[in-house]
């Protein structure tokens, strides 16, 4: 590990100071702030992050989960896996958010990884994280062997010939079908990024993984109000039972009247390079009957761009049946 | 339980251990440079505590309920300063990057991994380790029951193995073995002694 000046910054404004001195908020960022750590050193101790100073804002009062007027839930930065997905409120309301973060990592990370922290959450491809190894991702124009290599776990949807990283959060994918809302402070104000456009797809700049600029810090999330009589579920495939990254889920949010379906928000995890809202699957399933067949359809049409890599052309059946297996599931919830 | 009783009458595999490991790095240096023995035995003694390095920060770590004050490089993370610097060797380190739990200790109350934990971030926090959950005299009732159990083999993962079901007595889970393992997976044990370890922590749940 490089070695970095451990800085802990009293409120938000010095914080965004310090950190609006870095040249990037993004890959190889010479700022970086620590929530819980979980990703920042376990990259540093591989050297793929080297910041010369880090900011430690776990001592901001960004760890509150507050209920809103207009109902919905304001989530502190800083609030912790754990405590959101035990909050009773996002057990009743927003379940699917509360299953999906049940389902990534382990007991002990989930009471360590932040909210914020997990938005930024860096892909597992292994050739990002060998410094060995060429990755567009990581020193851009250095190339991309996953795409002749091991490409098993990677992505499927939104690649690029430069990269196929997949992104690997849970709890993103229940964001986007949730439809949360990012609030940012930086050092022009504050602003609010709709989910779907937090991050970014690789292109030609796979180092640029979402639209943070330097001395931009999450201060915290905020959910919708919640949509009563919704039916929601976060269905995740993997390797092992438990303590594994997704091959493929599903976060699907249903509003089913008279046996059909009203309103439909849907995203997968697992296949794209960024947490993957599918707008083809919710025109598929809207006004429509809550059947298997209209399942299936939802299925085909939410995997209909995708593009399997040598290693990973059975991911493309897998999420089908995963988004059409969510589906059935939650509808007869 | 003190496991760094070095001075303890008992002989034991961890004080045989840690002790013929400073006398073997003395002696080595010993046959080298005769003249400065006791300077070298000094740092080999004191080389957990970073003192000597630059940029070293001051820090006051809360750990089982005892204050130690030290001076650490700020890439330290919190399992090697328990282990290097606190000479508290009962936290295990495993992979060190957040995947077996090995290093598993408890910060205020709830279970996290030492080892993608910075030392400096946890300055007045309450930190407890395996050394501070019981006494082989008086043990905790979840390491008797790892004991009555059979809930290891080779005991590497076991102490990370118990803190991890000590935190997890007062975590949400469902009553079945299932919903133990489900939130014990961030354990890994090699030996395969899960079904024992399921098997413990039940016995201690059912009494509870």
């Amino acid at each position: 590990m490089h070695t970095f000046e451990f800085i802990r910054p009293t409120d938000s404004a010095a914080a965004i100071a310090a950190a609006a001195q870095s040249k990037t908020a993004q890959q190889g960022a010479d700022v970086r702030f620590m929530g819980g750590g979980t990703t920042l050193i376990d990259l540093m101790k591989l050297n793929v992050e080297t910041p010369a100073r880090v900011l430690d804002i776990n001592r901001l009062p960004l760890d509150k989960i507050e209920l809103m007027p207009d109902g919905g839930l304001k989530i502190g930065a800083t609030v912790r896996n754990s405590d959101l997905a035990y909050d009773a409120r996002v057990q009743r309301d927003y379940v699917v958010l509360s299953q999906a973060i049940l389902n990534g990592a382990s007991a002990q990370v989930r009471n360590m990884a932040t909210v914020a922290g997990n938005l930024l959450q860096r892909t597992r491809c292994m050739y990002f994280r060998d410094t060995a190894m060429p990755c567009n991702k990581r020193e851009p124009g250095s190339g991309c062997p996953a795409i002749t290599g091991s490409n098993r776990t990677l992505a499927i949807l939104g690649a690029s010939e430069h990269c196929i990283a997949t992104n690997p959060s849970d709890m993103c994918v229940a964001m986007a079908a949730l439809e949360v809302k990012i609030h940012v402070q930086g050092p022009k104000g504050p602003r609010a990024i709709a989910f779907g456009d937090f991050h970014l797809l690789p292109g030609s700049t796979p180092h640029r993984e979402t639209v943070l600029d330097p001395g931009d810090l999450i201060t915290h999330v905020t959910l919708p109000p919640p949509i009563a009589g919704s039916k929601q579920l976060y269905l995740k495939l993997r390797d092992r039972a438990s303590y594994e990254f997704a091959l493929a889920s599903a976060a699907v949010v249903l509003t089913i009247t008279s046996g059909k379906i009203t309103r439909a928000r849907i995203a997968l995890g697992g296949v794209g390079t960024k947490p993957w809202r599918s707008p083809e699957a919710e025109v598929a399933l809207t006004n429509k009957a809550a059947n298997d067949a209209i399942f299936r359809q939802a299925a085909e049409a939410a995997l209909q761009g995708a593009k399997p890599q040598s290693e990973n052309g059975f991911k493309i059946e897998l999420a089908k049946r995963c988004l059409t297996h969510a589906l059935r599931t939650a509808a007869t919830s | 339980m003190e496991d760094d009783k070095i001075g303890s009458p008992q002989p034991s595999r961890r004080r045989f251990l840690l002790t013929t490991g400073t006398t073997l790095a003395a002696s080595v240096l010993a046959a080298h440079t005769p003249g400065q023995v006791l300077a070298h035995e000094t740092e080999t003694a004191s080389s957990g505590d970073a003192s000597a390095v630059e940029g070293a920060i001051a820090i006051t770590l809360r750990i089982n309920g005892k204050d130690h004050q030290l001076r650490i490089d700020p890439r330290t993370t919190l399992l090697d300063c328990i282990r290097e610097s606190v000479a508290l060797t009962g936290t295990k380190k495993g992979c060190d990057h957040g995947q077996c739990g090995a290093c598993t200790v408890h910060v205020n109350g709830k279970r996290v991994l030492s080892c993608l934990n910075l030392a400096l971030m946890n300055d007045g926090n309450k930190i407890t380790t395996i050394e501070g959950l019981g006494t082989p005299e008086a043990m905790h009732p979840m390491q008797a029951a790892f004991v009555a159990c059979d809930g290891y083999q080779c005991g590497y993962c076991t102490s990370g193995q118990i803190m991890s079901a000590v935190a997890l007595l007062k975590e949400p889970c469902g009553p079945d073995d299932a919903a133990v393992k489900e939130l014990m997976s961030g354990n890994i044990c090699r030996c395969g002694a899960y079904a024992n370890i399921v098997a413990a922590i039940q016995q201690v749940r059912k009494r509870a």
